[in-house]
């Protein structure tokens, strides 16, 4: 799976949601595309990643 | 001055094309503070007709070292003070204003016209709900959003990035409010950026 721009390795069967817990995002100050389309916060536990899959996960900080 | 007399101006400045290409075109503010305030004030002198300013909040005497407010806004609604600022600055403009807070329920209502959007809030987690509410409700929409403009750090580490194939983000990703203070020219530094973009974006198509 590439994710923003890297090629990285997924463990069968994980989810959008568990790839995120584990590498560490905060969900609530992320937005994530995968293979051109935004995914839904509501969707991250039942989106199901595979090898062929391309995210950008953008993180947002505060100020402004 | 006369309507005349600043479209003639206008044209000798931009160009006839652009100049009408940036009158027949509308775009959203989402939060007139640090960003939202300068982007407003730079979108009104580049002549965007139709301007959607929303933001909930009144102007704070915490505003004034970094936002487009004076000593005489203190506690009036920003949409409000800013509606007047940018009159003053372009009496031509279409300005449409909603003092509100931008919630997951409202988004849709409220985005519903638009197909450029500036995220210009504070809270990290309130930029995350709003990026993801419009990509997610509209596909065709165009959300430029402001992140890591704090401190006084080397100005050229602000960037502007595409991300999403709709979405650009404009800052350093990193500098947030909580550790190096709110300085004036790094946010307006961001908030040209954003407002560049915008440009592009009308201009480029």
């Amino acid at each position: 799976m590439k994710v923003n721009g890297e090629i990285v390795s997924i463990q069968e069967n994980c989810s959008l949601g568990e790839y995120l817990k584990k590498h560490g995002f905060q969900t609530g100050r992320i937005a994530v595309e995968r293979n051109g389309e935004i995914v839904p916060k509501a969707q991250y536990e039942t989106c199901m990643l595979s090898d062929a899959d391309t995210l950008e996960i953008v993180h947002f900080v505060g100020g402004g | 001055m006369t309507r005349e007399e600043y479209h003639a101006i206008c044209d000798k400045r931009f160009g006839e094309e652009v100049y009408d290409k940036l009158r027949d075109s509308r775009v959203a503010v989402a939060g007139l503070g640090g960003l939202g305030s300068h982007i407003a004030v730079m979108l009104a002198r580049s002549c965007i007709g139709t301007l959607h300013l929303i933001d909930f909040d009144v102007v704070d005497i915490s505003n004034l070292n970094r936002q487009e407010y004076y000593v005489s806004h203190i506690g009036r609604p920003k949409t409000e003070c800013m509606r007047e600022k940018l009159l003053e600055i372009n009496p031509f403009l279409n300005i449409i204003t909603n003092q509100v807070k931008v919630t997951e329920d409202n988004l849709k209502e409220l985005f519903q016209k638009e197909s450029i959007v500036c995220e210009a809030f504070d809270r990290a987690d309130q930029k995350a709900m709003l990026v993801n509410g419009l990509l997610a409700a509209f596909p065709d929409i165009q959300v430029i959003s402001g992140s890591g403009m704090a401190g006084y750090g080397d100005a050229n580490e602000i960037t502007t990035k595409k991300l999403f194939s709709n979405f650009y983000q404009c800052g350093d990703g990193v500098t947030d409010s909580q550790n190096v203070g709110l300085m004036a020219p790094r946010v307006s530094i961001c908030a040209g950026h954003q407002a560049n973009k915008v440009l592009q974006l009308i201009l480029d198509k």
